[in-house]
């Protein structure tokens, strides 16, 4: 466009409409992706150009990336959930005692599931119709569920050996075409929670809700139920990522969701969803969590010690965060460079 | 019988062309009755009475705090009156049922000052949200809703050639165009009342004149509209009626021939300095 066409008459061609734009935000982030694994290969070729490498990382990802794709919902209207470690060990639970105890694996991700939207259920009550900011109160869940995990498994672990060569384990843990399943079902999830975000009613009215809950309540958006049915969402998706985990792993201990907290919300941030809820990338949430999930065994691979994965996820964050502002709202660059000029 | 099939009693209005329901027997869109809204302790609304023609623009002035946009989220059902009794059509109103989405399906459209788009958000889903067009699963139909808002835009708006369209963001839009967006979704919904919130705050005057052209375009159109103004200049050129607004009471009615602009600004300059009005004038 850039108003080449002013007063021609001509009516404004819709193929030239900036249609790439809406996917901008993702590009810098998938370049990033691929410039690393090129990294990883120039560094590591003998890890790195086989496949046994890739084949690991799509086991253990794809927990992560749905947790990172729900956070998108969740950022996209503006609010923050530290409660899905919680849901992690309460699901995971769940689904464990189901599987070992009853025999009734199926029923394990029922309750999985609906455990994980009973916690979002809550949150989502707490924040939109009391009003309390959800990074305060999904603190507080997050204590209170997974010291419920803890209370009701007695702090045991579960074997789920048994499981091996079931239905519902090959379902989700087998491969396909030589591809983890698991791999796929993160991949259909992400398909669907893009359609939600960019096509469906329900991901228009977060995105409002997240640029701004007035303008929202104006348009005619009911705010409150809207955001119990994400924060519902992602209560479900927070189960369906500890039932990949736990049936994965043949095994559910009640810390097992400890260290996703910040990997899985750094995801969402580096693919480059606004800080300030309103906008969101799936797809860069996707990338993310790839980046994030490859660092630890990219670095290690480099021949860099471990102890810097952490240095290094700080940095691409921040970098990230500060890169990501700064294309989408170039008056804060402005602003910021007058700022400093009038420090001299 | 001469002239059958004219409205009786088309007292208030202007003379609609064509739009608004000739043959429904109506006359007022909206008509609130003793409407009062508390928030806490604090009465915002006493008592209103007001009652706007069919094709009627009334302006809605007010020192700040005086209820105005309070007054207007009332009757959109953004707040929820306390007491009182509102009247749509000259059909009562479930006030405990009111909501916007039922004033919207009411052919209401509130154009807010700075509050009604989504600045991060493209203009094919600003001139839809709260009435998208979807399938079945709730699914929006991108493609149709694109090529409507290109439509209005260039078509209603004359946005054509400026380098807007469906794709762009509000972020990307001066503040007239703004309310011409915000317009232009009202007309293309075809709502039968349009409320604007103080649309020329803040605007060059370059600005102000769009809004107030778009402001003349209702009025042609055949709808009403509820105008709120600080600039007494541009309501008393624009309005029919002027209704002044004083800590939660309606102080007075006025038809702008009735008062000059001097006299009215005179009017409410006597008004802030508590100098006790004489209600309902002339």
């Amino acid at each position: 466009m850039s108003g080449s066409d002013v007063s021609t008459g001509r009516p404004a061609a819709p193929k030239s409409s900036p249609r790439w734009h809406a996917h901008l935000g993702a590009v810098p982030i998938i370049v990033v992706f691929f410039a690393l694994i090129g990294v990883y290969i120039g560094f590591a070729p003998e890890v790195f150009l086989r496949w046994p490498i890739y084949n690991s990382f799509l086991v253990t990802i794809p927990p992560m990336l749905v947790l990172s794709l729900g956070l998108t919902l969740v950022v996209a209207a503006g609010e923050i959930d530290l409660s899905f470690p919680a849901v992690i060990a309460l699901s995971g639970f769940l689904f464990a005692f189901c599987a070992d105890k009853l025999h009734l694996p199926w029923l394990g991700l029922a309750a999985a599931l609906g455990g994980g939207a009973l916690v979002g259920v809550i949150n989502g009550w707490l924040v939109a119709a009391l009003g309390i900011p959800s990074i305060i109160i999904t603190i507080g869940t997050s204590f209170f569920w997974s010291g419920v995990a803890t209370v009701l498994s007695g702090g045991l672990s579960y074997a789920l050996n048994d499981l091996t060569g079931t239905v519902i384990a090959r379902v989700f843990s087998g491969t396909l075409l030589g591809v983890p399943v698991e791999a796929l079902w993160a991949v259909a999830v992400a398909v669907l929670i893009w359609a939600i975000l960019n096509r469906h009613r329900f991901g228009e009215h977060l995105l409002f809700i997240g640029d701004s809950r007035e303008v929202a309540r104006v348009v005619g958006i009911n705010t409150v139920r809207e955001r119990v049915r994400l924060f519902t969402l992602m209560g479900a998706l927070a189960g369906f990522a500890s039932f990949l985990m736990t049936v994965a792993n043949l095994s559910y201990f009640s810390t097992q969701g400890q260290g996703l907290l910040l990997s899985a919300l750094a995801a969402v941030f580096i693919g480059g969803s606004s800080v300030f809820g309103g906008s969101a990338t799936v797809v860069g949430s996707f990338f993310g969590a790839m980046i994030i999930g490859m660092l630890d065994a990219g670095i290690v691979a480099t021949g860099v010690s471990g102890f810097w994965v952490e240095v290094i996820v700080g940095l691409v964050f921040v970098a990230a965060v500060v890169l990501h502002t700064g294309l989408g709202d170039p008056a804060r660059v402005k602003a910021l460079q007058r700022r400093l000029m009038q420090r001299e | 019988m001469g002239s059958p099939g004219y409205p009786i009693a088309e007292s208030r209005g202007g003379t609609p062309e064509g739009h608004a329901a000739l043959h429904s027997d109506w006359s007022d869109i909206v008509r609130a009755e003793k409407l009062c809204v508390e928030f806490g302790k604090v009465r915002a609304l006493d008592n209103i009475d007001l009652a706007i023609g069919r094709n009627e623009i009334v302006g809605l002035i007010g020192d700040n705090g005086a209820g105005k946009s309070t007054l207007i989220k009332a009757l959109t059902g953004v707040v929820r009156p306390s007491s009182g009794r509102l009247y749509i059509r000259d059909e009562p109103v479930d006030l405990y049922n009111y909501s916007v989405r039922r004033a919207h399906s009411l052919k209401f459209e509130t154009v807010y000052q700075e509050k009604s788009l989504g600045e991060k958000q493209p203009l094919w889903r600003n001139f839809f949200v709260g009435r998208q067009i979807v399938n079945r699963f709730g699914f929006i139909n991108v493609r149709e809703q694109r090529r409507i808002a290109n439509e209005i835009l260039q078509r209603q708006l004359g946005f054509r050639g400026v380098g807007i369209d469906a794709d762009s963001t509000v972020a990307k839009l001066s503040g007239g165009e703004r309310q011409g967006i915000a317009i232009g979704r009202a007309m293309h919904f075809d709502s039968d009342l349009i409320i604007l919130d103080e649309p020329t705050t803040a605007l060059a005057i370059s600005e102000v004149q769009k809004v107030l052209d778009f402001v003349r375009s209702i009025k042609r159109s055949g709808r009403a509209a509820i105008y709120i103004e600080h600039n007494l200049a541009h309501v008393h050129a624009l309005a029919d009626r002027l209704v002044v607004l004083d800590r939660g009471r309606i102080v007075a009615n006025i038809r702008p021939g009735e008062m000059t602009l001097e006299d009215l600004t005179r009017f409410l300059i006597d008004l802030q300095h508590g100098t006790p009005a004489t209600g309902g004038h002339a």
